[in-house]
């Protein structure tokens, strides 16, 4: 049996060493990388100059000179006269927390705020679920159709005793990640049977499907925004009106999916041939073979450009501001209208980013973990 | 021929083959691969294909559970016959294993998946006892200790070995075996080879494309020598090695000798 390593019975001097370390100080580690020549000590230091000098400075903006509350008049206005005189010297935090419900919750009954609130943790708490394997299986299913009922129900109220909030209220955080959830969650579905469907040997389903793709693909996705808002109307027929934002979210999805679609299909071209084949030869039925062997495999390979993709359609949702939906873009520029807050753009639009930048942080980390743990196999 | 022999090739004959290729032809384009092949194998019969690379040696076995399709001529394996129905299809495949050049095991599955999977959603066995199945056949071709691994983790033979017992899962009535040592490293060959010899010894109707001449001397029943698509020559090995009918197969004969 070759199971037995051949140089079994060889002499001691041929056992297997360790590699050698190679283990540096700090300032090892800096000789060898930052000051080894003359110029790259040059570029190492005025790096350093620069780095330094733009941290304190913003340092000294967004916290040291910064305004944090500002005092409010009798009508409960406030007065942001001190940060007027701070522009340039320190940020006006103050908005922010004069405006932190307007953002977050859009124009939805202020009394009622505790409702999208709820649907914002609700949705936080559908991530990490999802997020976790050992949900992988009906149970998520259940919980997804759930979730999203519970969701529904809050948002709109008029059962058990909730208020009914019409759609044009709704606004904010719970609007991004309902369009960007919803989206993604009907797309990806929709995305993997158009790539089958594309390497389909039938000829009108696969026609139809590079007609889709090609169709959806060469336009923008605001003007299929503004299809869905102004133009699908005039189709239907008299009396029959479908919410806006549901036809904001179907745009979305047929968008999404024509994109993604693309991503899957790489993963399923680029898998070997072999692996068909060794499925057919087992006498696995199409549907077997593409659910068990195939997609498991070419979904793996695409998880860094399906992430991409995720990511790229969660902050493509504020275009819907053109339309008129009140996203949490829209939301924080609405807030900016306001005579006293005129001007404190930056620190909104800050805040705004570091909402976006948290959710897309986390779904970059989550794929690099994901897809470690998938690689596992290939590790020796 | 002795006496023996002539009376089991006389029951063999008697027999409905298990595949039989009445004069089947296929083209890739307008490369003619195959032209009015004619073979008939029986039940429990072993018979080696070999022929220059491009001869439609491996198109020939892959035309046998349908990777490929023919384009003329019938295919019949253990009593159906090879058409568009889907059904005669999967029966057939549910019946035929094969064993790839490149292995082709499912790399995101452990060895043991690899082996239970057909069983489990094709032959509707329950996970348990294909799991028991899977540990038989991966103990026959010795490697049950690595049943928890993946196959990225084991060595090329190791690997053939495990297709080698994925495919038996199936517990077929029919092996095909398309190359299965081309793409092994020298010593490992012969781990894969004697799972093959072990596998013949049992009685099992095998079709092995191979250039493995000595593997074809120890277990073939019989030596079909293929070249441009067409069954040139075919005999016991006896015959075929030590006295070539043919300019093709003496050429054949020895340029393989010479490699060697």
């Amino acid at each position: 049996m070759s199971d037995v390593a051949l140089n079994e019975n060889m002499p001691n001097d041929a056992l297997p060493r360790t590699a050698p370390k190679r283990f540096l100080g700090p300032a090892a580690w800096a000789r060898e990388n930052l000051f080894s020549t003359w110029w790259s000590t040059a570029i190492t230091l005025a790096l350093a100059y620069l780095l330094i000098r733009y941290a304190v400075s913003f340092v000294d903006w967004a916290f040291v000179n910064a305004i944090w509350t500002v005092p409010y008049n009798a009508a409960g206005q406030p007065d942001a006269s001190a940060c007027r005189d701070n522009k340039g010297i320190g940020a006006c935090w103050a908005i922010i927390a004069d405006k932190h419900r307007f953002i977050l919750f859009g124009t939805y009954p202020y009394d009622e705020h505790w409702r999208p609130l709820l649907v914002c943790m609700l949705f936080v708490g559908l991530y990490i679920v999802s997020a976790m394997r050992r949900f992988w299986n009906w149970r998520l299913a259940v919980i997804w159709a759930v979730t999203l009922t519970a969701i529904g129900i809050l948002m709109w109220g008029g059962v058990f005793g909730l208020t009914y909030v019409p759609q044009e209220r709704w606004g904010g955080l719970p609007i991004t990640l309902i369009l960007a959830t919803f989206g993604l969650a009907f797309a990806f579905p929709l995305a993997i049977l158009v790539a089958l469907g594309r390497r389909s040997q039938l000829p009108a389903i696969k026609a139809l499907c590079v007609l889709y793709v090609e169709l959806i693909r060469g336009v923008p996705l605001i003007s299929l925004l503004f299809m869905a808002s102004v133009m699908f109307p005039l189709f239907l027929p008299e009396g029959i009106n479908i919410d806006k934002l549901l036809r904001a979210q179907i745009a979305i999805i047929l968008f999404a999916g024509a994109y993604l679609a693309e991503v899957v299909r790489g993963g399923l071209q680029a898998l070997p041939k072999g692996q068909y084949e060794a499925a057919d030869a087992l006498g696995l039925s199409y549907w077997k073979k593409t659910g068990l062997i195939i997609l498991p495999q070419a979904l793996r390979l695409v998880i860094p450009p399906l992430v991409n993709t995720f990511i790229g359609f969660f902050k493509d949702t504020s275009l819907v501001l053109i339309i008129g939906i009140f996203d949490l873009l829209t939301a924080g520029k609405t807030a900016l209208i306001e005579p006293q807050w005129q001007g404190f753009g930056v620190e909104v639009y800050i805040t705004l980013g570091l909402i976006y930048f948290i959710f897309c942080f986390a779904m970059s980390q989550y794929s690099a973990g994901l897809e470690a743990e998938f690689n596992r196999h290939r590790r020796r | 021929m002795s006496a023996a022999e002539t009376l089991t090739s006389a029951v063999k004959a008697n027999a409905p083959p298990a595949i039989s290729l009445e004069r089947v032809n296929k083209w890739f384009g307008s490369l003619h691969v195959l032209r009015d092949v004619n073979l008939s194998v029986a039940h429990g019969e072993r018979v080696v294909v070999c022929g220059p690379s491009g001869s439609g040696k491996s198109t020939l076995i892959r035309c046998i559970n349908r990777l490929e399709e023919h384009q003329e001529g019938r295919i019949t394996v253990d009593g159906i016959e090879l058409s568009d129905d889907l059904k005669a299809l999967d029966a057939i495949r549910r019946e035929v294993g094969m064993v790839f050049q490149s292995f082709n095991l499912f790399p995101h599955l452990t060895i043991l998946e690899n082996c239970t999977l057909a069983p489990i959603w094709v032959r509707k066995m329950p996970k348990k006892e294909a799991e028991a199945l899977a540990m038989e056949y991966l103990t026959r071709v010795r490697i049950p200790e690595q049943a928890n691994k993946y196959p990225g983790q084991l060595s090329g033979g190791q690997q053939q070995r495990v297709a080698i017992a994925r495919a038996l899962c199936m517990q077929p009535k029919i092996m095909l075996f398309d190359e299965p040592t081309s793409a092994l490293d020298p010593e490992m060959i012969k781990e894969v080879l004697d799972t093959m010899v072990m596998l013949a010894d049992t009685g099992m109707t095998m079709i092995c494309v191979t250039h493995e001449m000595g593997f074809a001397r120890q277990v073939a029943d019989r030596v079909v020598f293929m070249d441009r698509g067409e069954i040139v020559e075919q005999g016991v090995p006896e015959t075929i090695f030590n006295n070539p009918q043919t300019e093709r197969l003496k050429l054949f004969l020895s340029q393989i000798l010479r490699g060697h």
